[in-house]
């Protein structure tokens, strides 16, 4: 599953193409972005089709609620602005207007985590995968690379509910080779019968590096990625239960509170299961400048630091 | 009495039995917005009942939708679902929510009750219509405390911005909110120079006069811009311990304020 090529490729290029290709044969799709076109790369569908896209200007909840407007209407809204303000500004409008009415509308959101790098705190969402998961019939998906990106487009189109589909900044290496499908489960990226990490977004390579490392340290690290933060696939507990040891860890580049390892946490609670599970993502803080790499090691979601966290807790704690 | 006044005023009980059977709702608002909602159900709108998403229907959006017992006594009014089910507003199980929303009635385009959402999902809405090439107008009734909310104001920036001429706002201009005043709370004066300077055509009618509200309707459907009708009215209207009286933007009667105000309304 798992193609090695170190090529970097843009995932908002993934989105942006996607777009292209799926407008032209569904001429329902309608785009609306916050003045980050270039950003998000909404510009190509922009160019494309500009009687389909629409500029809500600096007008995050103007744009969210008018794509409630049109998806009323039997349109496909794809909405698309960074994640800080695509969910922290607009949280009533999606929660009110979308959300509760079941609208057909797709929040894609660029800019998630750390890794938005030199803008700093005010433009690094940690929180957002945490405010769209609480919310009744969203769904949440975070890919970690190209064609995942790609097929998660297809995916929002051909299923009928509101969505978050959040996406980096960075570029990042292929994962999945392009005759990759798209489903809500969870899938075993790297087999290994020690501890299980389970992972998604940006940090999922990382945490594959991290195996790698790990496996020179002795330690067989299972890689799980879990795209869909909601709803969560149950399955996954039953990918852990290969693993001898009693510990996992979730990496993500988000908050850990509310996001992907507050999902496996309360998963692994309602079933009873004792287990250590470790959440390694941004601790209750807020970011800062720096560039991606230098924030990715400082929050402790690099690959050098997750293993190092992996092989801490497996040395300090007594299951 | 003519037949739209009658039908005003059975809108008017409607809405106080429905509070007081409630014990909640919202008087002062429904009541100050009876007529322009008579004017667009008996007048202006264009819908079947039958067939509540027919393409052709004008589509109505209610922004203040506290101003939900008088949006359910006019669908009941023209059809859409027997009066007695008016009985159970508010109540657990009702289609008749709170506030209104598509999930519970075919009828209602977008739920609202988050004040400051309604303008910019009409223009949602708009745009829908102009991209099908679709000459149904998008209505949306407002309130104005609501235009507090700063989120309105990037909605009429994009309705001007996308010529949003099939989109006519009607703002119920009662003055008052929660807590007071609308011009001591936070100030709307010189609302029509406001609407207008973001390049709306703006048209001011007595909010309690049907033909003035359905010509401005009619005329509005011309324009060549998006329109506001700013409709002057008096909050609690009908009832008089309830007029121009803040205390009664969310409170139910008790049954004796029932009977005083049925018996004043019934004369």
């Amino acid at each position: 599953m798992v193609t090695a090529l170190m090529e970097l490729k843009s995932l908002r290029k993934a989105y942006g193409e996607t777009l292209v290709e799926l407008g032209s044969e569904n001429k329902n799709i309608v785009v609306l972005d916050a003045d980050v076109s270039s950003s998000t790369q909404t510009k190509m569908f922009a160019q494309k089709f500009p009687n389909r896209f629409f500029n809500s200007g600096i007008a995050e909840q103007d744009m969210i609620t008018t794509a409630a407007g049109l998806a009323s209407q039997g349109k496909i809204p794809f909405v698309s602005t960074f994640a800080m303000f695509a969910t922290g500004r607009t949280y009533d409008q999606i929660r009110n207007s979308i959300c509760y009415s079941k609208f057909n509308v797709k929040i894609v959101a660029t800019h998630g985590g750390v890794t938005v790098g030199e803008d700093g705190a005010s433009h690094q969402a940690l929180e957002d995968i945490a405010l769209m998961r609480n919310l009744p019939n969203m769904t949440v998906i975070v890919p970690a690379d190209y064609n995942e990106c790609r097929q998660a487009i297809k995916y929002a189109v051909e299923n009928e509910r509101p969505m978050y589909i959040r996406i980096p900044r960075i570029n990042l290496p292929d994962i999945f080779d392009n005759s990759y499908k798209f489903t809500l489960t969870a899938k075993v990226v790297e087999k290994g019968d020690d501890i299980s990490i389970i992972s998604n977004g940006d940090t999922l390579i990382e945490s594959i590096k991290a195996g790698q490392m790990l496996k020179q340290k002795g330690i067989s690290a299972q890689i799980i990625h879990c795209p869909v933060v909601k709803p969560i696939d149950k399955n996954i507990l039953k990918l852990i239960s290969n693993c001898k040891n009693k510990m996992l860890f979730t990496v993500e580049n988000h908050s850990i509170v509310g996001g992907l390892g507050s999902a496996i946490s309360e998963l692994i609670t309602d079933e009873g299961l004792g287990l250590k599970l470790v959440r390694i993502g941004v601790n209750d803080q807020f970011g800062q400048s720096g560039t991606a790499e230098e924030l990715l090691d400082y929050y402790g979601i690099s690959a050098i630091k997750i293993s190092e966290k992996v092989i801490y807790e497996m040395k300090t704690t007594i299951l | 009495m003519n037949e739209l006044m009658q039908i005003c005023m059975q809108i008017r009980i409607d809405i106080l039995k429905m509070i007081h059977n409630a014990k909640s709702g919202h008087p002062g608002g429904s009541l100050s917005c009876v007529e322009i909602l008579t004017a667009l159900y008996k007048q202006v709108l264009k819908f079947d009942p039958k067939n509540p998403k027919s393409e052709e229907r004008d589509r109505f959006v209610l922004s203040k939708g506290h101003a939900s017992s008088a949006y359910y006594a006019i669908l009941a009014e023209c059809g859409y679902f027997p009066k007695e089910e008016l009985m159970t507003f508010r109540k657990f199980g009702s289609r008749l929510q709170g506030h209104p929303s598509n999930l519970y009635l075919d009828c209602v385009e977008v739920p609202t009750g988050s004040l400051g959402q309604g303008l910019s999902m009409a223009c949602g809405i708009a745009i829908s219509l102009k991209l099908d090439k679709n000459p149904a107008s998008v209505f949306c009734l407002m309130g104005d405390g609501e235009l507090q909310e700063g989120s309105c104001w990037e909605a009429f920036m994009n309705a001007d911005t996308r010529n949003l001429n099939n989109l006519i706002a009607i703002i119920d201009r009662n003055k008052l909110q929660i807590d007071g005043k609308t011009e001591n709370i936070k100030k709307l004066d010189n609302l029509k120079q406001k609407i207008e300077s973001f390049n709306w055509n703006v048209i001011e009618v007595d909010g309690h006069d049907i033909s003035q509200i359905t010509n401005a309707c009619l005329k509005a459907k011309e324009s060549d811009k998006p329109t506001a009708i700013i409709a002057n009215t008096i909050k609690g209207k009908g009832v008089s311990f309830m007029e121009d009286n803040t205390g009664w933007h969310g409170k139910a009667p008790n049954d004796e304020e029932l009977s005083l105000a049925l018996k004043e309304l019934e004369v």
